[in-house]
């Protein structure tokens, strides 16, 4: 039965999306709208019914294969489905957050003339996205896995007669495939080690596999993650992803592929719980990373931007819990963040829209009185961001922040230190923007204000629909998913691990006034919240003086710490002069000249000498035959 | 002991001869050479009680064979000027090797080969009362009947084929040439008459 | 005269026959006749090996191949004529139109 409906649900976004994108033409804008958004609309429904089921109605889920996609030797692979609470809860995820999307496309890609390939395109992704979530081996997770980074980068360089698009697309794709080849040689090993691909069955073996194999496989694969889900320094992807629209920047770059290395981590815990080592990297760069994107975020004038290092920011703190394995706390903020920065990131394509298109916040501000429903779904977005009680995001950064600090593995303090820094940061950079687009004096020219009013229902209703999660989802989740232990068997940590269990209250009411009394990260955010208000609405000038004061620091910043100078300046060149190595004298000089033509000239060579054999000389012929002769007695009586 | 002497005698003639052949320039000393050395070889036989087939020999080798050699030396016009070797000198030595390596071999083979002791020593003569002719009439045309039909096909066809290739009569020369007729000249073959 | 004597001496004919091939390169008749010696060896062995075997069947193998050499000496003359009347000599290195 579960099985069914999964299929149901994985087909009917890559039925829809296929239709669209074949026959894109033909059914023309309304059908494909129309036709994707019931696919996707489908797989919700199925969903929730998937997710009742097991929660509510205590399926315990299931684990079967239904196809055999090939046969290699003694080895088979299979299409299957692990059902369970995880990928239960992220298949409704999924197909929530990519059915608000859907509709908000319809209004914001309006005027675009590449449609019903927008449409199709994030089918397809959806088709994707569920595929990785509901696998039960690794073969077809790394299907979805590469699924999504195909997408991914269709849709970010969808304005493809832009050149900073395909810049942006093939930036993406190519950091991805640097991932992609550590979570490839991951699966090698694990295939070599345990001999299976099928997750349950790994996950019996792994316990007896020796530690260094375990550590390094962990590590590998979680080099995959990093890719897609942007850690230091694999991470100077995210940014430049934003030359795409904007609801894919919602979907695909908030809420679910940079999701997928979160799951995959919390999917293979019982792999990393025997590797505390791996755990310790993991903890470490999760950590970093929340810290110093959140910082370049301050800099940052472009709207979009700054949610996207805001995205690099909070991906930092669910690795970072990953880390000190508090696995249902990364994916509770994983959901809590799908719904908070999905919400901020189609509140700026609002915004963006309603200006035509203009995306620099410097050119902004006082559109509180244009664009008041707007404001409202932004305000509670920045509240949920900056972990506010009651709001979404409350919830699981402090539980994010307790768990760090309970943990006593390699590198804890020094991520307790990173993610309380970062509390204080995240508020600052959001209420930022917010104060630069919707307070202060309004910068855009008369003729901008003359269009200027709040967008249509249709971008409207999903900012709506995803405000309503962002204030209640925390408050009314975290129970059934942490304190009850909502994640089951799905997630497994080791005893010595468990930080969780220090964490007892037993109910969200319970934590919100533990909360305000003990936690001083509270605190930190309201105070990043007021430093905001100082320095953009107070005393407007102090930005720019701290600008020039601490030019140097704000050089780096802007320079993004110089990954992407670095990548430029010495990866790219070293990369092409080893290719023109190997091109020409490994291509050309060795494979072609060497083999290749040599194979020919040697033949001719050989062949010219032996020509000389047949001098047409009767008497040549006679004495090869007597030497013959000879060498055959001499052999016969000597042998 | 005389057959001792007589072996030692016609061996030595019969490879002091072959020696000749070998080694002269002229084809026709070579030739008559070799007539010797089938002389010596039919002494040898005889030793071996072979008396049909030293005869036969002679009337057949040297009789027959030898003679169309000499005739067909002598119908060759050949330049004996041309027949001077230059490169003697060159494979001579190849041929001394050749001839010492092969006959070193055979008889090497022979010291390793072991031979029935009886094979050694003298043999009894007098193995046959039959004579040679005789006995090879016995089983010539009974058991090797059909090599007997055999080898006299061959001799006709060799007769045959020794005959289509020498006879240069017009009866083989039904063929174009091809070469007079592409040098064909108009003037020759069109004549206008007014 | 031992049967081995009988072999050497067939030996050493065989071994002069084989030189003769190889030096005679201007003389192709002198080639032909080299051939003769070889067989007239060949012939002495099978002799002496049947009188001292007290077998005929050696005998009769040298019937036939006087039979086929006196064949083949035909066969291997006229081929000469035919050579000659086209190359205008009996110069074995002139002929070589079989180099490949």
């Amino acid at each position: 039965m579960l099985n069914q409906l999964t299929l149901m649900i994985i087909l009917a976004p890559l039925i829809a999306g296929l239709i669209a994108g074949i026959y894109g033409k033909k059914i023309g804008r309304r059908g494909a709208h129309c036709i994707t958004t019931l696919g996707v609309a489908i797989s919700f429904v199925l969903s929730l019914i998937i997710l009742r089921q097991i929660f509510w109605e205590n399926n315990t889920g299931s684990n079967t294969n239904i196809y055999t996609w090939g046969i290699s030797g003694n080895f088979h692979f299979y299409i299957g489905f692990l059902i369970d609470r995880l990928s239960a809860v992220m298949m409704s995820i999924v197909t929530f957050i990519s059915l608000a999307v859907h509709i908000y496309s319809i209004g914001y890609m309006k005027d675009d003339p590449g449609y019903q390939r927008f449409f199709s395109y994030i089918s397809l992704f959806t088709f994707a996205m569920l595929m990785l979530v509901t696998a039960n081996n690794f073969l077809q997770l790394y299907f979805g896995w590469e699924g999504v980074g195909l997408v991914s980068y269709l849709l970010i360089g969808f304005w493809f007669k832009r050149e900073t698009a395909n810049f942006g697309s093939l930036k993406a794709f190519l950091v991805n495939r640097v991932g992609d080849f550590g979570f490839i040689l991951g699966i090698a090993g694990i295939l070599d080690y345990a001999g299976t691909l099928d997750l349950s069955q790994i996950f019996m073996i792994a316990p007896h596999l020796p530690p260094a194999v375990l550590t390094t496989v962990c590590l590998l694969l979680f080099i995959g993650a990093m890719g897609k889900s942007a850690q230091m320094p694999l991470h100077i992807w995210l940014p430049e992803s934003m030359e795409g629209p904007t609801p894919i920047s919602a979907l695909i770059h908030a809420a679910t592929m940079v999701t997928a290395g979160i799951y995959l981590v919390s999917r293979l815990s019982p792999l990393y719980e025997y590797s505390v080592t791996a755990l310790s990297v993991i903890l470490i760069i999760g950590a970093t990373g929340a810290l110093f994107t959140g910082i370049l975020a301050l800099v940052q004038t472009d709207i979009k931007r700054v949610i996207a290092y805001s995205t690099l920011s909070q991906l930092g703190y669910m690795v970072a819990a990953l880390g000190v394995s508090a696995y249902s706390v990364g994916i509770f903020h994983l959901v809590t963040h799908a719904f908070f920065k999905a919400l901020l990131f189609l509140a700026a394509g609002s915004v963006i829209v309603a200006l035509h298109h203009e995306q620099d916040m410097r050119r902004m501000g006082g559109l509180k009185k244009y664009m008041p429903i707007t404001y409202m779904t932004f305000l509670i977005g920045a509240l949920a961001l900056s972990a506010v009680p009651p709001f979404a995001g409350f919830f699981s950064k402090d539980l994010i922040i307790d768990a760090v600090h309970e943990s006593h593995i390699l590198g804890s303090g020094y991520a307790y230190f990173c993610v309380v820094l970062g509390a204080f940061i995240t508020p600052l950079y959001i209420f930022r923007a917010l104060f630069m687009t919707f307070h202060g004096e309004e910068k855009f020219n008369e003729e901008t204000r003359q269009h200027l009013h709040e967008s249509s229902w249709v971008i409207l209703i999903p900012l709506i629909i995803l405000a309503v999660p962002s204030v209640f989802a925390g408050y009314y989740l975290i129970k059934p998913l942490i304190f009850d232990h909502g994640f089951g068997h799905s997630i497994f940590v080791l005893p010595q691990h468990n930080v969780l269990s220090k964490l007892d209250f037993s109910s969200a009411a319970e934590m919100m006034p533990d909360a305000i009394k003990h936690s001083y990260a509270l605190y930190i955010s309201l105070l990043g919240i007021i430093a905001a208000w100082l320095f953009y609405r107070v005393f407007p000038k102090w930005p720019s003086k701290m600008r020039q004061n601490f030019a140097l620091i704000y050089t780096v910043l802007i320079n993004k710490y110089g990954f992407d100078l670095f990548n430029e300046k010495i990866i790219m060149p070293a990369t092409r002069y080893l290719s023109t190595i190997f091109y020409t004298v490994g291509d050309l000089k060795i494979v072609d000249d060497t083999f290749v033509d040599g194979t020919g000239r040697m033949v001719s060579r050989i062949s010219e000498l032996t020509r000389r054999l047949q001098s047409g000389h009767l008497y040549h012929y006679a004495l090869m035959m007597i030497v013959g002769l000879l060498v055959l007695l001499c052999w016969m009586v000597i042998g | 002991m005389i057959e001792n002497i007589l072996f030692f005698a016609f061996s030595s003639l019969l490879i002091f001869s072959a020696l000749m052949v070998v080694a002269l320039q002229r084809p026709v000393q070579c030739a008559l050479f070799l007539v010797v050395c089938f002389f010596a070889a039919t002494g040898l036989w005889l030793l071996l009680t072979a008396e049909f087939l030293a005869l036969v020999l002679i009337l057949v080798y040297v009789g027959a064979v030898m003679t169309l050699f000499l005739f067909v030396v002598m119908t060759l016009n050949i330049d004996i000027a041309a027949l001077r070797n230059k490169y003697l000198k060159y494979y001579l030595p190849i041929g001394l090797i050749i001839t010492i390596l092969l006959a070193v071999l055979l008889i090497y083979v022979l010291h390793v080969v072991q031979l029935h002791p009886s094979l050694i020593s003298s043999a009894d003569f007098s193995l046959t009362h039959h004579s040679n002719t005789r006995q090879l009439g016995d089983v010539l045309y009974t058991q090797y009947a059909l090599p007997f039909e055999i080898a006299a096909v061959i001799l006709l066809v060799a007769m045959i084929a020794a005959i289509s290739l020498t006879l240069s009569e017009p009866i083989r020369r039904k063929q174009q040439s091809i070469d007079d007729q592409i040098k064909v000249n108009p003037k020759d073959r069109v004549k206008l008459v007014k | 005269m031992s049967l081995t004597a009988f072999l050497i001496v067939g030996a050493i004919l065989f071994g002069l026959g084989m030189a003769g091939i190889v030096i005679n390169r201007k003389n192709i008749i002198a080639l032909l006749m080299s051939i003769e010696l070889i067989l007239l060896a060949v012939n002495t062995n099978f002799i002496a090996f049947s009188y001292y075997l007290n077998d005929i069947a050696g005998q009769i193998f040298v019937f036939f191949i006087l039979a086929i050499a006196a064949a083949e000496a035909a066969i291997g003359l006229a081929i000469l004529m035919v050579l000659f009347r086209k190359h205008g000599s009996i110069n074995a290195a002139a002929m070589n139109a079989l180099k490949g």
